[in-house]
């Protein structure tokens, strides 16, 4: 059996799937790839199926080393620098590590989340249904925690030979709208605190993980007098706590919540925003529960991308925007603080020795 | 009929006002909020609680699960199988229907060391109750509680059922951690911790039991609804169900 072997990452590093759903009613979230879209993406690449497990970085690079074989691996989501075995490789593209070879990828150059997937999987016991990393309840990934340095992760044998595929890269255009149903909660805030939110732009804060994401902006009203009862909360639920800034609800969330929900970004775009960097802009645009729906459907239909050989000529793809992949990112849902301030600098100071030569336009 | 926001009247019951209606209302594309009025209360709780068992025992196609709350049900389902209205409709229908009583109501003995190195806000609550120690923890172990919901931490048991003269404010400073299972007051509730975690609610006391254990099927021992009666222990008492419960075997009573 073949074995990727760490031996660098960052501290939030995770094994990740499609997420453990049907458990919040006991208090476990769905946990699972933050980027949906990224992890169905690279699995796709390496032929695995579309919610198989894979290793999720966020911010940090990785290095690690292919022990007893080689192996076929994909990186999708946010796009880094690879080099593989001395050679550079790309993102949304297959290449191979092979035996005793070491794999060097860089911090993201853009978004936060990447998702390197290993053709065959990673042969990690499923727990609760799924093998995603939840940190808080310590179960899933490897061993309940995130992966560190000297971690080993197994490999499934493959019966396939290799295929080298591509596709379009993840959408991570940061001024597209976060499509929102407002409610559940919108009568505990002032209509005027409603048209903040929908109509104001707000900035991801530096207060990021898999948890949550808060933002800042302009303050969001709330009527005064109006009791609150803690009740379920879904990924893409927005609170709003008693300082007016949203707080939007991720994958590894708390599955009950006190604060007013006053809206709650769908299940395509809940993806999106994870992709978004401290710093970068958030508009909020409404959507009915129909339409939600029907873009929901659509996600499902149109699929993934992904051809076989190389892409032709270039080295750039055309247009990420013009790539029809969407998540089902939903309910699919895990307490890494991935992006935390200290995890972003950290990143931030790895962005310098970056490795391989820098795609100017990532 | 507009069923994004509809509100059901229910006649055939003799409820106070805060029960007479339940509004539906959707949470993003996999979400349909029932919400049974805006105060905690047993009456509303059990609202809840009956239409979860109805739902379940109605699998509907595209339904993933329930998440109960105090005075809501969270459906949770799969945009691609279910959509909002037709589920509105078969929730509107199920909340409509008489109330019945739960099949079955599961009734537990839980064992519960107060105090000592488990309790470690019991002097304090006392102080600020004007109760002795053992008066408190005879209380609190004395009242009906019933699992209201989960939630915080995994296998978290809310209760419902605090008599309310022990009800405390939240501490001002909350503890980074506290023991597994840690019994504690916040405010007008109670509840049975699960794993180690973050808290800043009043630790009167600690259970041996391991009320969630992922490795174990089901990975909660409780579910919404169960009936709880604590039962005090001594602290050797303690250490001995905790070894009992650390090789595999259950240390809660249950008496229904």
């Amino acid at each position: 059996m073949s074995v990727l072997e760490i031996l660098n990452c960052g501290p939030a590093t995770t094994i990740q799937d499609g997420g453990r759903p049907g458990l919040s009613r006991i208090g476990l979230p769905s946990a699972g790839a933050m980027d949906q879209r990224a992890l169905r993406l690279a699995n796709a690449l390496v032929g695995n199926p579309p919610h198989a497990g894979a290793v999720e970085l966020a911010f940090a690079g990785l290095v690690a080393r292919a022990i007893g074989g080689a192996m076929q691996l994909a990186l999708a989501g946010a796009p880094a620098d690879i080099e593989c075995g001395g050679r550079a490789e790309q993102s949304h593209r297959t290449f191979i590590l092979h035996e005793g070879e070491e794999l060097r990828i860089g911090a993201m150059t853009n978004g936060i989340y990447a998702v390197l997937a290993i053709a065959g999987g990673i042969a990690v016991p499923p727990v609760l249904g799924s093998c995603s990393l939840d940190a808080r309840a310590a179960i899933g990934g490897l061993v309940g925690r995130p992966l560190r340095p000297g971690d080993c992760l197994p490999l499934n044998g493959r019966a396939t030979p290799f295929v080298s595929r591509w596709s379009n890269a993840v959408g991570l255009d940061p001024l597209v709208p976060i499509r929102v149903v407002v409610g559940p909660q919108d009568h505990a805030f002032t209509e005027r605190g409603v048209q903040t939110l929908l109509g104001r732009p707000f900035t991801v804060s530096h207060g990021i993980n898999r948890m949550a994401y808060r933002l800042q902006g302009s303050v969001i009203e709330r009527k005064p007098g109006i009791e609150l009862i803690s009740d379920g909360t879904l990924p893409g639920s927005i609170q709003v706590p008693p300082d007016g800034y949203p707080i939007v609800l991720m994958a590894d969330r708390q599955t009950i919540g006190g604060y007013p929900k006053i809206a709650t970004v769908i299940s395509a775009d809940l993806g999106k925003l994870a992709q978004r960097c401290p710093g970068q802009e958030v508009c909020f645009a409404p959507v009915t529960a129909r339409e939600a729906r029907e873009i929901a459907c659509q996600v499902g239909v149109s699929d993934l991308n992904v051809r076989q050989g190389v892409p032709p000529g270039l080295e750039r793809y055309s247009s990420p925007d013009a790539l029809d992949l969407e998540a089902i990112g939903n309910v699919a849902d895990a307490v890494v603080d991935a992006c935390d301030v200290t995890t972003w600098e950290i990143a931030a100071a790895a962005k310098v020795s970056r490795v391989g030569p820098r795609n100017k336009d990532a | 009929m507009n069923l994004s926001a509809a509100v059901l009247e229910f006649a055939d019951e003799p409820v106070s006002g805060l029960l007479a209606q339940a509004t539906l209302k959707p949470v993003g594309d996999c979400g349909l909020l029932v919400e049974f009025g805006s105060h905690i209360c047993d009456e509303v709780s059990r609202r809840v609680l009956q239409l979860d068992e109805a739902l379940s025992n109605e699998k509907i196609h595209g339904v993933v699960e329930a998440i109960v709350a105090y005075t809501s049900l969270l459906v949770v389902f799969d945009p691609h199988l279910a959509d909002y209205d037709g589920l509105a409709r078969r929730m509107t229908s199920l909340a409509s229907a008489p109330p019945s009583m739960r099949a079955k109501t599961r009734r537990w003995r839980v064992p519960v060391a107060y105090g000592g190195v488990f309790g470690l806000d019991l002097e304090d609550a006392c102080d600020r109750l004007g109760m002795s120690p053992a008066d408190l923890a005879a209380a609190h172990a004395g009242a009906d509680y019933t699992i209201a919901m989960f939630g915080f931490l995994p296998g978290f048991a809310y209760l419902s059922g605090l008599p309310s003269w022990l009800a405390l404010p939240r501490r001002a400073s909350p503890r980074a951690r506290i023991f597994s299972g840690s019994i504690a007051i916040g405010g007008s509730q109670t509840a049975i911790g699960s794993i180690e975690g973050p808290s800043g609610w009043n630790v009167i006391g600690r259970t041996p039991l391991r009320t969630f254990d992922a490795e174990r099927y089901p990975a909660t021992i409780f579910e919404p609804g169960d009936n709880v009666r604590l039962e005090p222990i001594t602290i050797e008492q303690f250490h001995e169900l905790a070894a009992r419960a650390e090789s595999g075997e259950m240390v809660a009573e249950r008496v229904a």
